[in-house]
């Protein structure tokens, strides 16, 4: 490759920023300390229960998103060929 | 006989045929004149039933004004400059007419008292937008604003039908709020919420609007599934079912989106996880939740639009549209990225964005009402948004691996148009009290407390946490997903095909089955009748004498017998 690689995507910056992303989600949960409880539900007062939940929810939406995507993917020519079929 | 262009989408529509009509400055000068003198009118406009007539014996009032349909009518005429402004250099001549027809009659529906405007303005809305996506000029955009078409005609029907029902029932063509405790009521609320992308038609909206020209889809963002929500705020505030829908239609957008490789067809499917929001918040249907629906409507049709606008200056500049071909882009289009990554934040309701202030509403009346499930449910899916918007968009477009491309940021008005729309969505995040002043209750909420920014920075950092753990399992592949639209693109067509197979076969059998018969039929007569048959012959009359004989036999013997 003949263009110097940006700076944002050199392999050192990438482990950078993935340092600060683990430390700035370590901030967040730990703010909670910091901040006053006004829960409604018993859950909200979980220590750290929103970075659990996210995260948990996060990766059941993919599981679920890829079990739906085994029985209704198809190739993006799909409708075409239809269109095609029909025609012809 | 009222002054006609004292109405704010009259004059937009007017605008329409003046924008058509013009060419070169003058044309584009019209375009950002028109949406503006439309904003200034709605502002200007007081409040209550401004015409009012007598039709067929019943009152309609064509133009009435009060706080909800101000704000609606606010945000559509600020959409339609914006979307104007980024759509000065499309070289298509109708699209921009066609979506100030579009706009136009979205203004219509917000301002009209009575359900036949709101009918006659919803028709419009549908022929316009239909002009919009056939302004793209593609076989594929033809075929798929035919599909559009049809499940609009059929949400239009219903809510005639409904209307007649209702006027029937009541006597009145008033546009006040219904339960769904009739029949026509429930038509009408069907009909709104085709418009809204609900399920089970809620493939329209992936199916049409991608198809749209690069700055087509911005403008089909903002409308037709805005008005749906207006429409219910005012008919079905309250109706519990609309809870249900409204999450379904919430994590049906987030599951699509997610195995979705077309990058506006990703947002399109996100368009309807926002909507669901939305429909959520009017069937709670407290003070709180409806502020919430309204304001979310309005901070959404900005965000939505800046993200169209990011995703259709990459249109633009590559001719690319699918994830597998993009990435890498935040190099040479730095603006666009930048917007991009704006509009990926505020719908993903980062705090000092503008969706924070507005979706937050509807989460707190879920809470107010003590809906455990559905607060549970809102905040897996406002992680969701996250996931499926608000990273994976920007993540796809501008980052991952590099595509090689290099093209610079669009002409100077679409950069304009989304630094606009950028500015907006933050100003509104910040900013909050003027919307919140425009809302129609009075708003008892303070979206910044300590609890709820940690609350949400935890939610959204960790479902970003997610997306980059399970990257692997997010990969996009040329594919489609296949959705409720297959029911009428493949399987009826195959029933027809099928059917007039089965009517062909029918025929050509039956053919077969009386071409034989005859044919037999006419051998036995050829052998009976025919030169050598054995009724043509000549006989020898020895022969005959002999049977004459015979049968005077039989007769003498059946005398003696009897």
């Amino acid at each position: 490759m003949t263009e110097e690689k940006h700076w944002l995507t050199r392999p050192q910056t990438i482990r950078v920023l993935w340092r600060v992303f683990v430390a700035v989600l370590a901030l967040t949960v730990l703010a909670e300390l910091a901040v006053q409880h006004d829960a409604r539900f018993e859950v909200e007062g979980w220590f750290g229960f929103n970075a659990v939940f996210g995260f948990v929810a996060c990766v059941a939406l993919i599981v679920v998103a890829k079990a739906i995507g085994v029985l209704l993917k198809r190739p993006d020519t799909y409708y075409a060929e239809k269109d095609r079929d029909r025609s012809a | 006989m009222p002054d006609w262009l004292s109405h704010p989408g009259v004059v937009l529509i007017g605008g329409a045929l003046l924008v058509a009509l013009l060419r070169g400055r003058a044309r584009s000068a019209a375009a950002l004149l028109v949406p503006l003198a439309a904003l200034g009118m709605i502002w200007t406009a007081g409040e209550g039933v401004l015409w009012r007539a007598e039709l067929f014996g019943y009152e309609v009032t064509p133009f009435a004004v009060d706080g909800l349909s101000r704000l609606f009518a606010t945000i559509f005429a600020v959409m339609a400059f914006g979307g104007a402004l980024f759509a000065l250099n499309q070289s298509n001549r109708i699209e921009l007419p066609a979506a100030f027809l579009y706009a136009g009659a979205a203004i219509g529906v917000t301002f009209a008292g009575d359900l036949l405007t709101v009918f006659v303005f919803w028709e419009l809305m549908a022929v316009g937008s239909t002009l919009v996506i056939w302004s793209a000029n593609t076989e594929l955009a033809y075929r798929a604003s035919v599909r559009y078409l049809m499940i609009h005609l059929l949400g239009g029907m219903l809510l005639l039908i409904g209307i007649a029902g209702h006027v029937g029932d009541t006597g009145s063509l008033a546009f006040v709020a219904m339960a769904p405790d009739s029949v026509s009521h429930w038509l009408i609320l069907a009909a709104f919420l085709v418009n809204a992308g609900a399920p089970p038609l809620s493939a329209w909206l992936p199916d049409a609007y991608p198809e749209a020209s690069w700055s087509g889809m911005v403008f089909l963002s903002a409308f037709t599934t805005k008005i749906a929500v207006y429409a219910l705020m005012r008919g079905f505030p309250g109706a519990e079912l609309l809870i249900y829908v409204g999450l379904t239609m919430v994590f049906y957008g987030i599951v699509y989106a997610l195995l979705e490789n077309d990058m506006r067809r990703i947002l399109a499917y996100s368009i309807v996880n926002q909507v669901g929001f939305m429909v959520t918040g009017i069937g709670i249907g407290t003070e709180m939740a409806l502020n919430g629906a309204a304001s979310h409507a309005f901070t959404h049709i900005l965000y939505k639009a800046l993200l169209l606008m990011s995703a259709g200056s990459v249109l633009y500049m590559t001719g690319k549209r699918k994830c597998t071909d993009l990435g890498g882009l935040f190099q040479s289009m730095p603006i666009t990225a930048a917007c991009g990554i704006i509009g990926a934040l505020a719908i993903s309701s980062f705090p000092l964005m503008s969706g924070f202030v507005s979706k937050s509403m509807i989460s707190q009346a879920a809470s107010d009402e003590s809906l455990f499930i559905v607060w549970m449910l809102l905040a897996a899916a406002s992680a969701g948004v996250f996931l499926h918007a608000g990273i994976k968009f920007p993540w796809f477009v501008f980052f991952q691996k590099d595509s090689g491309l290099r093209p610079p940021d669009p002409p100077v008005n679409m950069r304009l148009a989304m630094i606009l729309f950028a500015a907006l969505c933050i100003g509104l995040g910040i900013f909050y009290e003027p919307l919140y002043r425009l809302l129609p209750y009075k708003v008892e909420y303070e979206p910044y407390t300590g609890m709820h920014v940690v609350a949400q920075l935890q939610l959204l950092l960790f479902s970003g946490l997610a997306f980059f753990v399970m990257l692997r399992w997010l990969q996009r592949t040329l594919t489609i997903t296949l959705d409720l639209d297959w029911l009428y693109r493949v399987l009826a067509c195959a029933a027809v095909s099928s059917a007039s197979n089965g009517v062909a076969g029918t025929d050509e059998m039956m053919r077969r089955w009386v071409t034989r018969w005859t044919a037999a039929l006419s051998r036995q007569v050829r052998r009976l009748h025919g030169p050598q048959g054995p009724l043509a012959r000549t006989w020898p009359s020895g022969s005959m004498a002999l049977w004459m004989m015979v049968m005077l036999l039989a007769i003498l013997l059946a005398g003696y017998l009897s």
